[in-house]
């Protein structure tokens, strides 16, 4: 009798395994087609109309190439800067993730909401804001002549503006989950401070500290807003390098070899991601992170809060003020109305109707993120999901570094003709813009998702609910507030999405960051005073998305 | 939601069926110096019967190549803005189908090229020139310098700012020019010299002109502080005709032996949706009208036998008398690779 049941719960059991699986393909198809259709395709397009001549591959192409000096050149200074702007990041962030993670201050929650901004910032206005701080005619070359535009400086300075925040939510959301108790412990076992942190604080955060990192490293190793507006025609990175090659010196084939460089780097990267990632997953003793703030205590801990603080006045909060106080430059808003006037110069359409552009675009493009987001997230969260998922998982994140220059292009010559022409049509902006949202989505669900206890599915099913109907009674739920997370996110970071939306934007619909970059590009004060108009507004609707996600925020708040 | 979505994205191609063959609209795709007046291309578009749409593309090379990339399924009906020093990689490429506009016999023969097949259609020409601030050569009591040699002379060090060859058509004109100038063994011993000289180098124009350049009215309120920066030929002009009151002569000068010559054309697209259209359209860009309405909206010359200068322009950017010019075949062979090593030296 035993026996009997033991043997149908195990066909049971089987049976569900063979349902399980055919519903994570089921789940997958989608985001796996939508992948291989607007990424995959393009990017190969592109390589392969620069290293194909006459239907044979032209791989000696890559030789060639990479024997050139100024080849290795970019490769060095894009390795070196993304190394530099790493160590730069972590060095200024850390004590900040240690004290948003420990102490208890009046306005924190405001402080870790204006430390977010910059990272779902666009890079065009990043770069502007910069320029208005230490380039030609900036707030520095007023005040003391001093002007770092057209230097390595710069740009180091603004990936750190740019990426304070992966540091700050990555480590020091694991920072406040750990017990200080362990600390303390080894101390009472006659540990020196030093010693204690580590030999018990230091390994459990190592992951974290490197999961961040790369993270850094892969942003900033991929820069192109930033070093294109601040770095002037000597700095270049890879990204920068592969848009030259393309849309000036047109040598198609560089910019293939220097696509597959760059790809293999990310790779590398997103591989050693994925492996730390996992070893973070492995048991560290968490507690609630409420428990372990309290009050700075004592002369050096107020004067680290202090610093921390100066430190975010001077890099993230002023960079962002003289941008906003630039485009209060002429009397009475003037940029501002400016912007509502045809004859601007550099458009045949007020510059204001960039903003209906990109909101109209961004809506789709949040909309097509968080589906194909959702639905990967879904598959990967599935226990049975196995090497081959968590491959996807990674692959997931590459559009996020690949060049944007390529996909752009490769959307333009690839998407051309049926049964897939849209070349004219209005989608091809936000399904660009989605591939760089999806990553983002299933990076604030997956956790989420994963602590929904599988029990609770598993009873849902055996009382005979179909697997939609748990989903939507179980998962749903829970994941609602994760879901708009995400989808904020994607907002964000499509609103924001440049390099790929620069060259399939119609010139005459340009989204908000391409009409920036445009009045940028045209000499005189009011295109000036416009650009820095537009990315107050740019920044504003930002910061307004992420007042609205931090509050939704979930106790994790995802891995970025 | 998908209703203004598919509003904003296409209702152009919607609304006027420019899809079909009979359309009445036909597309110009340009770079963004691209300027005509009102009036003119209002008299185009009542007499031809064709709503004029203009697509600005970035800058000149940019647009060039992405019209390349895009050729089989353009984005217009006319191509607008690719110059003698482009022009190889445009034809060479498949870029344009053939018509001869009328009145291609009036143009000046020196810029006709592509005879046999009248693949393009020359608009306008210009000569991109080293200008000088009048002004700072006065108050230092130097001499401006006149010509290319001039250039690498030690009075005149840290003076000159100059674009990008790579990324700027000026830039490649002026490089262009050098080589025309010192020839294929010379030129890059040249700009060695001229490096060492303490020549700067921007992205663009824009840059250099009215950031870097001390004598025009965009420079000096950005405070340039180089007297020196590859321009055009019609740029003193231009500093008159936007000054307030008009000054009696011109803030800005041009060093006459600097100077290489640009021609721009414009070509029917191998695909163009709307041929007929965009027919009428080269025919109109050769008009006596447009010729004579171009050089003060994009401070260029007429290619068009007879068409007439107006005066504030010959009078202030009079033509270059001997300017270099380069065998477009010639052009076509060692474009990419003088590109090549002008970046390998002079940027790295």
């Amino acid at each position: 009798m035993d026996l009997a049941r033991t043997e149908v719960t195990r066909a049971g059991k089987r049976a569900r395994a063979v349902r399980g699986s055919a519903a994570r393909l089921g789940l997958m198809a989608v985001p796996v087609a939508f992948f291989a259709v607007f990424f995959a395709y393009p990017v190969a397009a592109i390589v392969a109309r620069g290293l194909k001549t006459d239907g044979v591959w032209q791989l000696g192409r890559i030789g060639d190439v990479l024997a050139q000096s100024d080849v290795r050149h970019v490769l060095w200074f894009t390795t070196w800067q993304a190394l530099a702007s790493t160590g730069l990041t972590l060095l200024v962030a850390l004590p900040g993730a240690y004290v948003f993670a420990r102490f208890d201050f009046p306005g924190k929650q405001v402080l870790r909401a204006v430390v977010t901004v910059p990272f779902v910032l666009p890079t065009v206005v990043v770069g502007t804001a910069f320029l208005a701080l230490v380039g030609r005619g900036g707030l520095f070359d007023e005040l003391w002549g001093l002007r770092l535009d057209t230097t390595v400086w710069a740009i180091l300075l603004a990936h750190v503006f740019f990426n304070y925040a992966v540091v700050v939510r990555t480590v020091g959301g694991l920072w406040a989950q750990l017990d200080p108790r362990q600390e303390e412990a080894a101390r009472m076992l006659g540990a020196s401070r030093l010693r204690a942190w580590r030999q018990v604080t230091l390994p459990a955060l190592a992951p974290a500290v490197a999961a961040a990192a790369l993270m850094v490293f892969l942003f900033t190793f991929t820069s192109f807003g930033v070093v294109q507006i601040l770095g002037g025609p000597t700095f270049s990175t890879l990204e920068v390098e592969i848009y030259r090659q393309t849309s000036q010196v047109f040598d198609l084939s560089t910019a293939a070899v220097l696509t597959l460089i760059q790809f293999a780097a990310v790779v590398a990267v997103l591989a050693v991601h994925a492996w730390t990632v996992r070893r973070r997953e492995t048991a560290l003793r968490l507690v609630d992170a409420a428990t372990t703030v309290r009050r700075p205590r004592g002369a050096g801990q107020w004067a680290l809060l202090a610093g921390v603080l100066g430190v975010i006045a001077v890099l993230l909060v002023l960079p962002l003020a003289v941008l906003v106080q630039r485009s209060l430059g002429a009397s009475g808003f003037g940029y501002y109305r400016a912007l509502t006037r045809e004859d601007g110069g550099a458009f045949l359409v007020p510059p204001i109707e960039a903003i209906g552009n990109s909101l109209q675009y961004v809506v789709a493009a949040t909309a097509i993120a968080v589906v194909i987001g959702a639905l990967a997230a879904t598959a990967l969260t599935r226990r049975d999901a196995g090497r081959f998922v968590r491959g996807f998982d990674a692959l997931l994140m590459l559009p996020l570094g690949v060049s944007a220059v390529t996909v752009g292009f490769g959307f333009l010559i690839a998407l051309d003709e049926p049964p897939l022409d849209l070349r004219s049509s209005w989608i091809l902006v936000p399904l660009a813009q989605a591939l760089v949202g999806v990553p983002f989505v299933v990076r604030t669900m997956l956790p989420v998702l994963r602590a929904v206890d599988g029990r609770l599915r598993e009873a849902a099913a055996v009382l005979g609910a179909s697997p939609w109907r748990v989903w939507r009674e179980v998962d749903l739920p829970m994941v609602r507030r994760a879901l708009l997370v995400a989808a904020g996110f994607a907002f964000a970071v499509s609103l924001g999405e440049f390099g790929a939306t620069v060259f399939i934007a119609r010139p005459d619909n340009p989204t908000l960051p391409v009409a920036v970059a445009r009045l940028l590009g045209r000499p005189g004060d009011m295109n000036y005073g416009q650009a820095m108009a537009l990315s107050t507004i740019l920044m504003l609707v930002c910061a307004v998305a992420l007042v609205v996600l931090e509050r939704l925020r979930t106790d994790r708040s995802g891995e970025f | 939601m998908v209703g203004t979505l598919a509003a904003c994205g296409s209702s152009d191609d919607g609304g006027d069926g420019s899809g079909s063959g009979g359309s009445r609209t036909v597309t110009l795709v340009s770079h963004d110096s691209w300027a005509v007046s009102k009036d003119v291309i209002a008299a185009f578009e009542k007499n031809s019967g064709y709503k004029v749409k203009v697509l600005e593309d970035g800058d000149a090379g940019q647009a060039v190549n992405k019209a390349i990339l895009t050729k089989d399924n353009p984005q217009g009906d006319v191509f607008f803005g690719v110059d003698n020093t482009l022009l190889s990689r445009a034809l060479d490429n498949g870029l344009f189908q053939s018509y001869e506009a009328k009145g291609s016999d009036l143009v000046l023969p020196e810029y006709r090229a592509d005879r046999e097949k009248h693949r393009v259609t020359p608009v306008d020409t210009g000569d991109i020139c080293v200008n000088y601030d009048k002004a700072y050569f006065r108050e230092h009591g130097l001499t401006p310098p006149r010509t290319l040699d001039d250039l690498v002379k030690p009075e005149y060090k840290d003076l000159l700012v100059t674009e990008n060859a790579g990324s700027s058509s000026p830039g490649l004109g002026f490089l262009l020019g050098t080589a025309a100038k010192y020839g294929d063994e010379g030129w890059e011993g040249y700009w060695k010299k001229l490096k060492s000289n303490g020549v700067k180098v921007v992205d663009s124009w824009e840059q250099a002109y009215n950031e870097e350049f001390s004598g025009s009215a965009g420079g000096k309120k950005a405070k340039g502080d180089r007297p020196l920066v590859v321009s055009y030929a019609s740029s003193p002009p231009v500093e008159v005709v936007y000054a307030d009151p008009q000054p009696d002569t011109a803030p800005t000068g041009v060093a006459d032996g600097t100077c290489f010559r640009q021609v721009e054309y414009a070509g029917l697209l191998s695909n163009a949706k709307n041929p007929e259209g965009g027919k009428a359209l080269l025919d109109f860009l050769l008009s006596k009208s447009f010729q004579e309405d171009m050089p003060l909206n994009m401070f260029v010359y007429p290619v068009r036998e007879g068409a007439q200068v107006p005066e504030v322009f010959s009078k202030f950017g009079p033509r270059a008398k001997d300017p270099q010019t380069l065998d477009p075949a010639k052009i076509a062979d060692n474009r990419d690779q003088w590109v090549k090593s002008w970046t390998s030296l002079v940027l790295k």
